[in-house]
Order: structure tokens, then C-alpha cells, then sequence
């Protein structure tokens, strides 16, 4: 599918989908609260069946928390990025770890770096600190006079 | 982590084998629940070399950060590169002369070599086969010294940069690679009279860590791990860069989706490497290695995303750009990190020596999963 023929279609298949311009990929911002749901339609819904989840990051814009999905269909070979917007005081989201598996590591590795927490999740623990590590580092306002060294 | 150690209540052993283990590799920790010999769960824990590289390049220049995503896969130091010149290029439209881009697909195919030969060898030494290890790093050492002499550095090359390379290729570069592919041709079918036809060596593999390819595509699993079980997703063949697109090689999969499957993809991927190399070595165009740049990068605003295929898989470079001369995020995709989560999914059921031949066969490099 091209991309303006995925837009079309994801504009019938989702509620009140947001595109982003200019990117490589079509890049739909959606509404967090249901994003299990629309997770599911795109792993399955005929003609999109988003299987491969390459990328799941997360990004500190200093006002809020955006996460970011890179999704693949292995039959179709067409790639959506799918974005969400979280407030930075309390970033909640559903986990999609039962939907595309490899979601679980990514997940825990968001959790860790940016304190995202992923409603459902069936093991969110730091992934790469230890456990009693205060703060979240990747995001923008990290302080950590032992361990940073400024360039 | 020191209470998790013992004996469970259902009567289950709790051992922990790592961080420091020589059959991880690395600083691989693992805590593997087992019933008597038969592992019911194992769960990695990681960190112990992590150390924030994704922080680290938020500070540092376009032209700089490349530099320290050779730290990540250390074996695959010139596909990370690549990777991030790319994506840099991707961002600044600037065009590759036509000698940088010949010259950095010989050299990803020197590199994808040079792992695969040390994953040969100690995969075979985890098994248990000492001797292998030092036919492998017999061959692989004179791949070093090709690389010694252009990029000046034996692991962290840091030889590509954004425009091309750094700089261009010694006078015996040619020579020396004509060399090696003669004599190597002979040493790989030697590998395969060594080790793969063994018969200890192939009950040891044969059937032991089945991987579907539905679990392989939902676990993010790239590279020879997820070709094994059939699955299609070489990025050289997917989504062409450089000139790999003009070039006759084939993606080798294979359907057992075991142990011995991920094996065989290995060995037949380094037939199609020296294949490539022999496509392009007496076909060097003339030229700049190096496409004019500006002293200070500047990416525009947006986001940029480039995919490469290491040796281990589907390495993404994650870019987004605020407009200044620094990255204001990145995000590195490794192959590691997902191929490593299929192991819990891999081991269960087997038992604990299979452990050991299903991590030689996923070919973890430690700091490319911690970054």
C-alpha cells in the first residue's frame, strides 16, 4: 500500500486519527486511552496486519511524553508510525506485550529511561538499572552529578 | 536479586549463571529457574554495561556521535557506522560518491565476515570443539590487518563518516582482499568438514530451540535468528541501500527454525559475503571518497530513520532533529536486544547444556543489547 492509500485507510479503520506531514512513513497520532484497541486492528485488520514491531521509544519534549511505535507488515511490506502523547507528570499507557512479544523488552526499557508506565505489563521492572534508582535519565531535566560528565 | 537464589517452594533450583560466565560472552546475567535438569524459565537481566550511549549522543555532534555507536556492536563497528552516516545523509540530502558507497559495502562485508567467523568459532567452543576457535580467529586476524591498514584501527573502526569515508583505501587494500577470498574459499569448506557434518555436534543443535516464525516476527527477532525459521528480512534485499541493490546475492533462509537451521543461514550468509566481495573488489570506481560537507552538520527539523542489516540483524538509527548540531533524541534499534527476549521463549522445555547452544546460535554481543 502506498502511503496515501494507507492514510485512507486508516482514517476508516481508526476514531479520530491525526496525521503528521512530511515524514517518511505515514505517521498517525492517536489517543492513548484506546490504544490496546487500535493496536489490535492494525496487527489484524485484512489488508494492514501490522506483525512487526521494529521500534518502540519514547521522547521527552520537556511538556510531555511522546511514545513512538514502528510497525511493519511482513505480508504487505508497508511500515505506519504511530505516536502518542503523555502527560509528563503521570505517562500512562496501555501495554501492547501480548500483541507483538517483543514489546515487552521495549517496554521495560521505556519504563526504565523514562518512567513511562505501561498499564497490563506483566513484569515492569527496570530493565537496564538497578532496581533502586531514583529518576528517569533519558528525560530532558536528568540530574546525576556522579555519573554525568557534561560536554 | 541474592534471594531469588535456592530452592522454590514447588522444589525448583534457582541458579544464576553470569554476569561474568564463559559461555555469556560478556556480562550477560541469567537466573534460570530449573526442574532438575530442565529449565522452566529463564529470565535476563541486563545493565551491566549499559551505559547510556543514547544520553551520551544527545551532547555530541553529528559528525561525533558515530563515533561512539562502534562501542555498541563491537563486531559489526563499521554496519553501526554506516547506520548513522546514513541516517545523517538521509537528513542532509547529501549525495554519496559513487567510490564511498563501493567501498562501504566491502567493508560491511569484510565485517559481517569477521563476526561470523568469531561466532563460528566460539559458538563451536561452547558446544564444546576447542579447535575451532583458533582456526576462526586465524582467518579473522588477517581480515584485521586489511582493516588496520585503511581504517588504522583493529575493532573500533569509525571509518565512515557522514559524506563517505574517512579516508581512502590503502594501496594493498585490493591485493589483500583478492588474497584472503582465495585462501579463505578453501577454509570455509574446511568448517564445514570440521564441525558441521560432526556428528556430536549436529545432536546438539538438531531440534533444540525451536523457533516458529510467527514467534520469531512477534519477538522482533532479525538477522540469521529469525532467517532460520523462514522468515524474510534481510534489509539489503528489502530496502536496498548503497549499491547492494545492483548486486547478484541471494537472502539465505532456512525452515527448521532450530539451532542447527541458525547455524547453517550463518554459514551459507559468509558464501554470499565473499560472493559480494568478489562482485565488487576488481570493480572500484575512481573518484572522491568523500562527498564536500560543511565543517558544522546541521540536521533540519523532523525525523529521520535509517535501517541497516548487521551481522546480527536489523539495526535502526532513530534521529530527532530540533534544527541545531546536536540530536535532540536518538534512539538506536538494535538486533540484540529483541533477539535476546526470544530466549526465555526459545529454552523452556530444554535442558540446561541446551541453554549454551541456543545462545551461541542467537550470537549476543552483550554491549550492543545494554548500548
Amino acid at each position: 500500500m502506498t502511503k496515501e492509500e494507507l492514510k485512507v485507510t486508516l482514517e476508516q479503520l481508526l476514531p479520530s486519527p491525526a496525521f503528521e506531514e512530511g515524514a517518511e512513513w505515514t505517521t498517525v497520532v492517536i489517543d492513548p486511552a484506546g490504544w490496546e484497541g487500535t493496536a489490535r486492528k492494525l496487527r489484524s485488520a485484512e489488508g494492514l496486519k501490522f506483525d512487526y514491531l521494529f521500534c518502540v521509544t519514547a521522547i521527552d519534549w520537556k511538556t510531555h511524553i511522546t511514545m513512538v511505535y514502528h510497525l511493519t507488515s511482513t505480508v504487505y511490506r508497508h511500515t505506519v508510525v504511530v505516536k502518542a502523547t503523555l502527560d509528563r507528570a503521570n505517562p500512562v499507557i496501555g501495554t501492547v506485550s501480548d500483541i507483538w512479544r517483543t514489546a515487552e523488552f521495549h517496554e521495560r526499557e521505556a519504563f526504565d529511561l523514562f518512567g513511562v508506565e505501561f498499564k497490563g505489563h506483566p513484569d515492569l521492572r527496570r530493565l537496564f538499572l538497578t532496581d533502586d534508582w531514583k529518576g528517569w535519565p533519558l528525560r530532558k531535566d536528568y540530574e546525576d552529578p556522579v555519573n554525568m560528565i557534561k560536554l | 536479586m541474592i534471594e531469588e537464589v535456592g530452592t522454590t517452594e514447588t522444589g525448583d533450583l534457582v541458579i544464576n549463571v553470569g554476569p561474568q560466565h564463559p559461555s555469556t560472552h560478556g556480562v550477560l546475567h541469567l537466573v534460570i529457574t530449573l526442574n532438575g535438569e530442565t529449565i522452566k524459565k529463564v529470565e535476563p537481566h541486563l545493565g551491566y554495561i549499559h551505559r547510556s550511549i543514547e544520553k551520551m549522543c544527545e551532547s555530541l555532534s553529528y559528525r561525533q556521535f558515530i563515533y561512539v555507536t562502534s562501542r555498541m556492536d563491537y563486531l559489526s563497528s563499521h554496519i553501526n557506522n554506516h547506520g548513522c552516516a546514513l541516517c545523517v545523509e538521509k537528513g542532509m540530502q547529501i549525495e554519496v560518491p559513487a567510490r564511498a558507497r563501493v567501498i562501504r559495502v566491502l567493508m560491511d562485508e569484510l565485517t559481517r565476515l569477521a563476526s561470523h567467523q568469531l561466532w563460528w568459532g566460539a559458538m563451536a567452543m561452547d558446544i564444546g570443539a576447542l579447535t575451532p576457535f583458533f582456526h576462526a580467529f586465524r582467518e579473522r586476524e588477517a581480515i584485521n590487518d586489511i582493516m588496520e591498514e585503511t581504517c588504522g584501527a583493529r575493532l573500533t573502526m569509525n571509518y565512515m563518516v557522514p559524506g563517505g569515508v574517512m579516508a581512502d583505501l590503502h594501496p594493498n587494500f585490493q591485493k589483500r582482499v583478492i588474497e584472503f577470498i582465495r585462501f579463505f574459499r578453501t577454509k570455509i569448506d574446511e568448517y564445514d568438514e570440521l564441525v558441521t557434518g560432526n556428528i556430536i555436534f549436529k545432536s546438539r543443535m538438531q531440534g533444540v530451540g525451536y523457533l516458529s516464525p510467527e514467534d520469531a516476527v512477534s519477538y522482533g527477532c532479525t538477522g540469521p535468528t529469525a532467517r532460520g525459521s523462514g522468515v524474510s528480512c534481510d534489509i539489503r534485499k528489502l530496502y536496498p541501500y548503497e549499491v547492494y541493490g545492483q548486486l547478484d546475492f541471494q537472502e539465505v533462509t532456512a525452515t527448521g527454525g532450530d539451532c542447527f537451521a541458525r547455524y547453517k543461514v550463518r554459514m551459507q550468509e559468509m558464501r554470499q559475503s565473499i560472493s559480494i566481495i568478489e562482485q565488487l573488489i576488481d570493480n572500484i570506481p575512481e573518484g572522491e571518497f568523500q562527498a564536500k560537507t560543511k565543517a558544522v552538520l546541521k540536521l533540519p527539523k523532523g525525523e529521520f530513520y535509517s535501517r541497516v542489516e548487521t551481522a546480527r540483524g536489523e539495526f535502526g538509527v532513530y534521529i530527532i532533529s530540533e534544527g541545531g548540531t546536536t540530536p535532540y533524541r536518538i534512539k538506536f534499534r538494535s538486533p540484540g536486544f529483541s533477539n535476546l527476549s526470544a530466549l526465555d521463549h526459545m529454552a523452556r522445555g530444554h535442558k540446561i547444556g541446551d541453554l549454551v547452544a541456543i545462545m551461541g546460535t542467537l550470537d549476543l554481543v552483550i554491549p550492543d543489547i545494554d548500548r
